[in-house]
């Protein structure tokens, strides 16, 4: 009928589970497995599964317990040493407000990490061909890669898909593959090592709610850390009759004349020196995380992710008419949408059993046709395919799934070619991960000087979205201005990626 | 004596972009279906399954009171309670369930459910209309006699 003959295929020469050999061996655990495999074990991105497929995380925790670990001990810290204090001299309430920020944002950042972010699953063989007809409709048995840019007319708007060598498919609308889990992630905004997972459509609202219930967490114990000093101050100058309110008034002229009061206070009492750790450590969060909420609260209020934002997708840079087609041009119904929107399901199917026959197979990753019995005509789609598989063995890297990036980030699988991905993954990207460990443990080890500075860069930094190219993300970058100047390093590093 | 042979056929229906990121299949008719079914029946298939996927996804004023009640809960009710989406997603199988029965089976074609395959293309070696999130495929799979090549 058309240029595409659908292959006949031989029962015969179909793929059929061997039966056991009656060489009796060792090997039998291809043939008799011990017990049926879930799905997640043979997930071919670079992520890491736990509770039998219940918690999906980035393969790099990242930073994670960093992040766990400056939360509890600074939440640790006013508990044990401000709040009797403040319960005492102010009001009770301070503890219960204290505790229940701690718990939200405890339960939001473990949410962030642990939900699966939108990940999209690979193209299964039969699709990937159907693709490639439909883009050499001609009959042309050129093993030419197919084009990499589709275009879409989405609200009026041109948008440009791009192909993704690695899942075999063009990428939906707002759609990034992210290097360094190694999927495509719907509605990507950054991989955040912060919180060692990507941040995408199904977790963006958890990623939120932690920033801004974090802010709010850090600037209340800023607050009530230096009401702590002050009131401390105040009654250690034996101004026995101020009332809290003066107090704060007074606080500026108190801390001038008191600073070296304060010190020597620090050295002979050792339950004033953790405020000043808390208050350090608060001081520069604040900055820098309101920074990020702020930014965030711009990006939801737009209908924008960060990986739009930094590449100025919709700002009309190129001098054309862009808007952005995904905006409802309405501030509380975007905010609505991102936020409150229903919440999509998952669509790697992690916990689901695999078929018996393809228990050694991985899942979508390699693919099996059938050979072809004689006579019958060669599929297209079919040539097509495996034409496909070669050419993107050929062809450059350059676009496709393992970035470039700085060469000291060295998260990036320099010879991890699509091709290869194409192969058996799950071993080359175990192979890929393990060195992605192997040399991301050398470089995500804060080696930090202080906590505070290195926290400040690394917030700043560190929420770098993943272009579509995907780029990968800088965990060790130079120091820049308060966060939401992050933006002229993303676009600096963006830049420099070019 | 004749040497029989199974064809597995794949037809994919691609997503529709144009009215954003939200779940809809092109309503075209496949050319390689047209000697398999009606045309009006096809349509008539996308069409509810892109209303119903509307549905799921619809921003109305259910899914901001789930989002608002997750958001005070810190989003701890999603691990007790179904969401709207799920919900849709099982009136969706259901569905599928019952075009296959009455539709697409007779005709030897399965439509099968887009969540199965991570809501994209669904492949069967049966018949089957894959309804992928990302492309509607549509599988047949026809037996036929082929005379044998010595003859």
């Amino acid at each position: 009928m058309k240029n595409c003959e659908y292959q006949q295929i031989d029962p015969q020469a179909l793929p059929t589970p061997t039966p056991p050999p009656h060489h009796g061996g060792d090997g039998d655990r291809r043939e008799e497995p011990r017990r049926p495999r879930r799905k997640w074990e043979v997930f071919p991105g670079k992520n890491r599964f736990c509770c039998d497929g219940r918690v999906v995380m980035a393969r790099q925790s990242g930073v994670l317990p960093l992040t766990l670990g400056l939360i509890l001990v600074t939440s640790g810290l006013f508990f044990i040493f401000d709040c009797p204090f403040l319960v005492k001299h102010l009001t009770r309430c301070i503890p219960v407000i204290g505790g229940g920020l701690f718990v939200f944002v405890v339960i939001t950042l473990l949410q962030t990490s642990f939900t699966d972010p939108g990940i999209l699953p690979r193209a299964t063989p039969d699709e990937a061909a159907d693709i490639e007809k439909q883009i050499d409709n001609t009959g042309n048995t050129s093993y030419r890669p197919p084009p990499r840019t589709k275009e879409v007319l989405i609200n009026q708007q041109v948008v440009k898909l791009k192909y993704c060598f690695t899942c075999k498919m063009f990428r939906p609308p707002r759609t990034s593959h992210c290097s360094l889990c190694d999927n495509c992630v719907e509605r990507f905004d950054h991989h955040c090592p912060w919180v060692g997972n990507c941040v995408g459509k199904r977790n963006y609202r958890f990623f939120y709610t932690f920033i801004v219930s974090l802010s709010f967490l850090t600037a209340f114990i800023f607050g009530c850390v230096t009401t702590h000093l002050a009131l401390s101050a105040c009654s250690c100058s034996a101004s026995q009759g101020l009332k809290v309110g003066k107090a704060w008034c007074l606080l500026c002229r108190r801390v001038q004349a008191d600073i070296l009061f304060i010190k020597n206070m620090l050295k002979n009492s050792w339950a004033l020196g953790n405020p000043v750790l808390e208050l350090v450590i608060c001081f520069f969060s604040v900055w820098s995380i309101l920074g990020l909420s702020g930014f965030h609260t711009y990006l939801v209020a737009s209908n924008l992710t960060t990986n739009e934002d930094i590449k100025g997708s919709w700002s009309g840079k190129s001098g054309e008419d862009v808007t952005n087609p995904y905006s409802h041009r309405n501030i509380f119904i975007n905010c609505c949408s991102v936020l409150c929107g229903p919440m999509p399901p998952s669509l790697i199917d992690r916990r689901g059993f695999l078929p018996a026959d393809e228990s050694s197979q991985t899942a979508g990753a390699d693919i099996e046709l059938p050979t072809v019995a004689t006579k019958s005509e060669i599929n297209v789609c079919t040539q097509g395919t495996k034409g496909l598989l070669e050419s993107a063995t050929r062809s450059p890297l350059l676009s496709t799934s393992c970035p470039q990036g700085k060469p000291q980030t060295a998260h990036t699988c320099p010879d991890s070619s699509p091709a290869m991905n194409s192969d058996p993954s799950p071993e080359l990207s175990t192979s890929c991960g393990a060195r992605h460990i192997a040399s991301s443990q050398g470089d995500t080890s804060p080696p930090r000087h202080t906590k505070t500075r290195s926290k400040k860069s690394k917030r700043a930094a560190l929420h770098i979205p993943n272009p579509a190219f995907d780029v990968p993300v800088s965990p060790t970058s130079p120091d820049t201005g308060p966060s939401s100047k992050a933006r002229d390093h993303k676009s600096a590093s963006f830049a420099s990626l070019h | 004596m004749r040497q029989q042979a199974a064809i597995a056929a794949k037809v994919f229906i691609q997503r529709d972009y144009t009215n954003g990121t939200v779940c809809q299949f092109q309503t075209k008719f496949p050319s390689e279906l047209e000697t398999r079914m009606d045309k009006q029946q096809f349509e008539e298939t996308v069409r509810t399954l892109n209303n119903l996927y509307a549905e799921a996804e619809k921003l109305g004023s259910q899914s901001y009171i789930e989002g608002c009640l997750a958001c005070l809960t810190a989003y701890t009710i999603f691990l007790c309670m179904e969401t709207h989406y799920e919900k849709v997603l099982k009136k969706i199988a259901k569905y599928i369930q019952e075009q296959n029965d009455k539709i697409y089976a007779p005709r030897g074609l399965l439509l099968t459910d887009p969540i199965e395959r991570g809501l994209r293309v669904v492949s069967f070696p049966a018949l089957s209309v894959v309804d992928g999130k990302y492309c509607l495929c549509i599988e047949r799979s026809l037996r036929w006699n082929v005379p044998q090549a010595q003859m």
